[in-house]
């Protein structure tokens, strides 16, 4: 937390140094900067005492406006009557200081400031009227499910997409990157979930890629090492030889010559997204010393997380992110009760329609997983699925859900622990798929489909060995059979199993791979997320596709990250939180909130503030 | 299979779908039809075949006035493609499988070599075919074992194959040519039955089995469906790593079968032949429109893609030139037709976007 305060002591002494930040710091000794530091350690307890102005005052504003939970509120208004209830907070401060280079805001100006953008893909509209404001030196942590539009609005700031409407303001200019290298020339850097370095180049090499710096073609490879070792300083990190490969580095390393590259560009916002996913506890705690002593130099930070707590420790502001509009904006993120983040994230807007849902009748179980591990993924998972019922897994992302699916199915071998279906071992796909068992993976394209193939042969892709007589294929079997499945899926364009599968929609291409397992025999249908980049006309039907199969009597065990779609399917939910299982109930007992709550913070009283 | 499930509970449509060669029929439209698939893909080769003939004709008026020197030189061509023509139905279902096939020269060098020493002359006929197929098949295996278990690139894997198998070839032979004996084994590529030489009729043969065998058969579904996307060719209960393994057989297979009917062609066999053959193999099969990433290619059009190359060194022949300007001519012809197949994919691609949205 960043954000200026008439009353920091600590201001005087950093106000000097933004302009010439990156040279100054060498001489100073990261670990030794005592004002961000000492803030921090204080924080706990005695900062509502400090600072009620920055951090505590707006909290009232927002909670007033939005005690009634679950009502749908107007969208767009919040971040507009937010925004100057926090401004008036700061602005006093923010005038007297004007030391700084004009192009370097001082801490606590607004850097940058999203109105309204609108980001349409065929199909969807991604972003739908966002409100972002942040400020210089703050770390504003935008909080959403899954769909929300976050990764949209990233690639929006990082000029990989444009927006359709709406402005955008950028150090005071309107801005609108023609590519990624126009918004990191801007200044603005954005460090991906999956880093996008290059393994087999030098650290050095990696901060200064697409920049590097040269003399008459001829790299000045001493320059680029002094400069590197300069910015790894900065970070903290001096002993990361510039010229080590980045293959050899650790996650943390990496993301540090993510961060490297970001400050060569000399960025005065970083962008990142879900950096701790990647990390392990006490590299949280690196990344967060990092993080504040950028901000302390006057950088903005935009930080994504699904973890409350780490927006908690970490953040000044948090925005709320809901169907590709703010929900919230600006709200504190220390004091914000997690009921009142949770209710901005889900309120649905999106119509789920949900068939109606005959119960069960309980009957021994199909699958039966015992113990299930596989080290660094998840461990010791035990579930059971009967048949005819739905079972959903709700988890973030990399909490382990589609790697067990992946064991479960035996396309992963297991460290330890059985999976039996029908009092069959499973050990391999090959055995999973003579069980009975079939997979609707989660990569569609890449996972599933033979894309230049035919509907229908897509469609016979497991079974069409069924169809032949001595290993002789029987296509004229195998398309009466396609177009009998497709049909009854309601496939469209109707009538036609001969078209290329790549011609079909998203939804429909996931109806060709559900068909597969029917036409197959199954038994026991995994899905991993069955309605991925599927619009949300054919949910509805893929909906009923589901309930359909398990009316039939196959086991349907599902996977998603969209918690609605977890509680409007399954007659029973298992939570799963970094590679466990910690909360098993039936569907109709639990709650949205609950389960996301577990989903990101693992209990409901964890981040919650007394 | 069961296909009733589906039926259950599901909302009927009117399923009733045409099979397309009936609707084709029904329009009276050959061309149209699936059976006439073949040869519309390959419509292009077949007019730069027409076209190599004119200019055959054009430049030697006075040979391609007769008759009977016409139907010799077609057997010629035809049997000049012959071994280069079954190895490449063997490396069309390897790249086809999404793998390459470098070693397929040195395979037919050790297959060859290895039936014409003295000892394996000593078995006779069969014994001297055996062993050519075996040795083929068994070469193919290790390359399949190294590429699927040992997880090499097949690229690297077959390399390896193409040096190692030429180094066994020489030691083998200690690098003389050895002469067959055989006189059943020599005679193949002189006999002519019904007047068509014997190895057109293997070649004729061994094409219709691949085709079959990519068309026709789970094996062939598996090979396209394994080079189209392993994985999800894994996921949908496919063992990919056994059935790349049995591509690399069957192509060493085919590689037995060339040598022996080079075997018979020079009546003798050494560390040195098929040279480069890997090369012409692959080459044709590009050139027949098999994608070399895999997931897609036809038999018909890697034998038009052999045709084309032989009657290139024909036209070549008959006219006196030098290999090195047909060298360059061969060149010229590989982009030229991978620049057309790409044109014609995207295009297609595009018109079928189109169509979707």
């Amino acid at each position: 937390m960043t954000t200026p305060d008439p009353a920091r002591p600590g201001r005087s002494a950093d106000s000097p140094a933004p302009g010439s930040a990156g040279a100054a710091i060498p001489e100073q000794p990261a670990g030794d900067r005592p004002p961000p530091t000492e803030r921090r350690a204080s924080e706990g307890h005695s900062a509502s005492a400090d600072r009620p102005a920055a951090r505590d005052e707006p909290a009232p504003a927002p909670e007033g406006r939005h005690a009634p939970e679950g009502q749908p509120a107007p969208e767009g208004q919040p971040a507009a009557g937010d925004r100057p209830a926090t401004e008036d907070g700061h602005t006093p401060g923010e005038q007297p200081a004007p030391e700084g280079k004009p192009d370097r805001p001082n801490l606590g100006d607004v850097v940058l400031r999203l109105d309204g953008v609108v980001k349409t893909f065929p199909g969807v509209r991604a972003l739908d009227g966002v409100q972002l404001e942040v400020r210089a030196g703050e770390v504003h942590c935008l909080l959403g499910q899954n769909g929300a539009g976050k990764s949209t609005l990233i690639k929006v700031l990082a000029g990989v997409h444009r927006a359709d409407e709406g402005s955008i303001t950028w150090l005071g200019q309107p801005f609108a990157p023609a590519s990624p290298q126009a918004a990191m020339r801007a200044g603005i850097a954005t460090i991906y979930q999956e880093l996008d370095l290059v393994d087999d180049l030098s650290v050095a090499e990696n901060a200064f890629l697409g920049h590097e710096e040269s003399r008459a073609g001829f790299l000045r490879r001493r320059s680029t090492a002094y400069r590197t070792r300069q910015i790894l300083a900065r970070l903290g990190h001096d002993h990361i030889s510039p010229r080590r490969l980045v293959r050899s580095l650790p996650a943390a390393g990496k993301q540090i010559v993510s961060m490297a590259r970001a400050l060569s560009h000399d960025a005065r916002l970083i962008v990142m997204d879900e950096p701790s996913a990647v990390l392990a506890h006490d590299e949280v705690r690196n990344l967060f010393r990092i993080i504040r002593e950028l901000t302390a130099q006057g950088i903005a930070v935009i930080y994504i997380s699904h973890r409350l707590e780490e927006i908690r420790d970490i953040g000044d502001r948090v925005t709320v992110l809901k169907d590709g509009r703010t929900t919230a904006a600006n709200l504190p993120a220390r004091s914000t009760p997690t009921r009142e983040l949770v209710s901005r994230m889900t309120g649905r807007t999106i119509e789920y329609v949900f068939p109606p849902r005959a119960s069960t009748a309980a009957t021994e179980p199909l699958l039966q997983v015992e113990g299930l591990t596989r080290e660094g993924e998840f461990a010791d998972a035990s579930l059971s699925v009967r048949a005819g019922e739905i079972v959903g897994i709700a988890g973030l992302v990399g909490s382990g859900r589609s790697e067990l699916l992946e064991t479960i199915f035996g396309a992963r071998r297991a460290d330890r622990g059985t999976v039996t279906l029908n009092g069959k071992r499973i050990t391999s796909i090959g055995g999973a798929v003579r069980a009975g068992m079939g997979m609707a993976p989660e990569e569609r394209k890449s996972q599933a489909l033979l894309l230049d193939e035919p509907i229908y042969r897509n469609m016979t892709l497991s079974s069409f060995a069924g169809y032949a007589r001595g290993g002789f294929t029987d296509t004229g079997k195998e398309r009466a059979a396609a177009a009998e499945t497709a049909a009854a899926l309601e496939l469209r364009p109707r009538g036609d199993v001969n078209r290329p599968i790549r011609t079909l929609s998203g939804g429909n291409q996931q109806k060709v791979v559900v068909g597969r397992w029917l036409l197959g025999g199954t038994k026991l249908l995994l899905l991993d997320e069955p309605t991925r980049g599927v619009d949300v006309g054919a949910r509805a039907e893929l909906y009923q596709v589901i309930h359909d199969l398990a009316a039939r009597g196959v086991g349907v065990l599902m996977v998603s990250s969209e918690v609605p779609e977890v509680l409007g399917l399954a007659d029973r939910v298992l939570v799963m939180r970094e590679g466990h299982l910690i909360h098993e109930a039936p569907a109709s007992e639990i709650d949205e909130a609950t389960v996301l709550d577990l989903v990101m913070a693992g209990s409901l009283m964890e981040g919650e503030p007394a | 299979m069961t296909d009733q499930t589906t039926k259950a509970s599901l909302p009927a449509q009117s399923p009733p779908v045409e099979a397309p060669p009936a609707q084709a029929r029904a329009r009276g439209n050959w061309f149209k039809s699936d059976g006439a698939e073949p040869l519309r893909r390959n419509l292009g080769l077949i007019g730069v075949l027409v076209v190599l003939v004119i200019i055959g004709a054009a430049t030697r008026p006075e040979l391609y006035g007769d008759a009977t020197w016409v139907k010799n030189n077609t057997f010629t061509i035809l049997q000049q493609a012959s071994a280069i023509g079954v190895v490449t139905v063997g490396m069309t279902f390897v790249i086809i499988g999404g793998g390459i096939d470098l070693s397929v020269g040195a395979i037919i060098a050790v297959a060859g070599v290895w039936s014409t020493t003295l000892a394996t002359q000593s078995y006779g006929t069969a014994g001297m075919i055996f062993t050519a197929l075996v040795v083929g098949v068994v070469v193919g295996l290790i390359n399949g074992v190294l590429i699927s278990y040992g997880r090499l690139v097949p690229f690297i894997a077959t390399l390896a194959m193409m040096v190692a198998a030429r180094g066994v070839a020489a030691q083998i032979s200690g690098k003389q040519t050895q002469v067959s004996a055989n006189t059943t084994i020599n005679s193949i590529a002189s006999t002519r039955w019904l007047g068509i030489p014997v190895l057109v009729y293997i070649l004729a043969l061994v094409v219709a089995a691949g085709w079959v065998l990519l068309n026709r058969t789970t094996f062939g579904r598996r090979t396209v469906a394994v080079g189209g996307n392993p994985e999800a060719a894994r996921l949908a209960g496919i063992n990919v790593k056994f059935h790349t393994l049995l591509l690399y057989a069957l192509s060493g297979l085919c590689c037995g079968i060339a040598a022996i009917m080079l075997t018979s062609q020079a009546t003798s066999a050494q560390a040195a032949m098929a040279n480069l053959y890997e090369l012409d193999a692959i080459a044709a099969a590009i050139i027949g429109g098999t994608l070399l990433s895999g997931g897609r290619g036809t038999i018909i059009g890697a034998l038009f893609g052999v045709l084309v190359f032989s009657t290139i060194t024909n036209l070549f022949a008959i006219n006196n030139l030098s290999t090195e300007a047909q060298n360059m001519v061969k060149g010229a012809i590989i982009v030229a037709a991978v620049l057309v197949q790409q044109f014609r994919y995207k295009s297609l691609t595009q018109l079928l976007g189109r169509s979707s949205s």
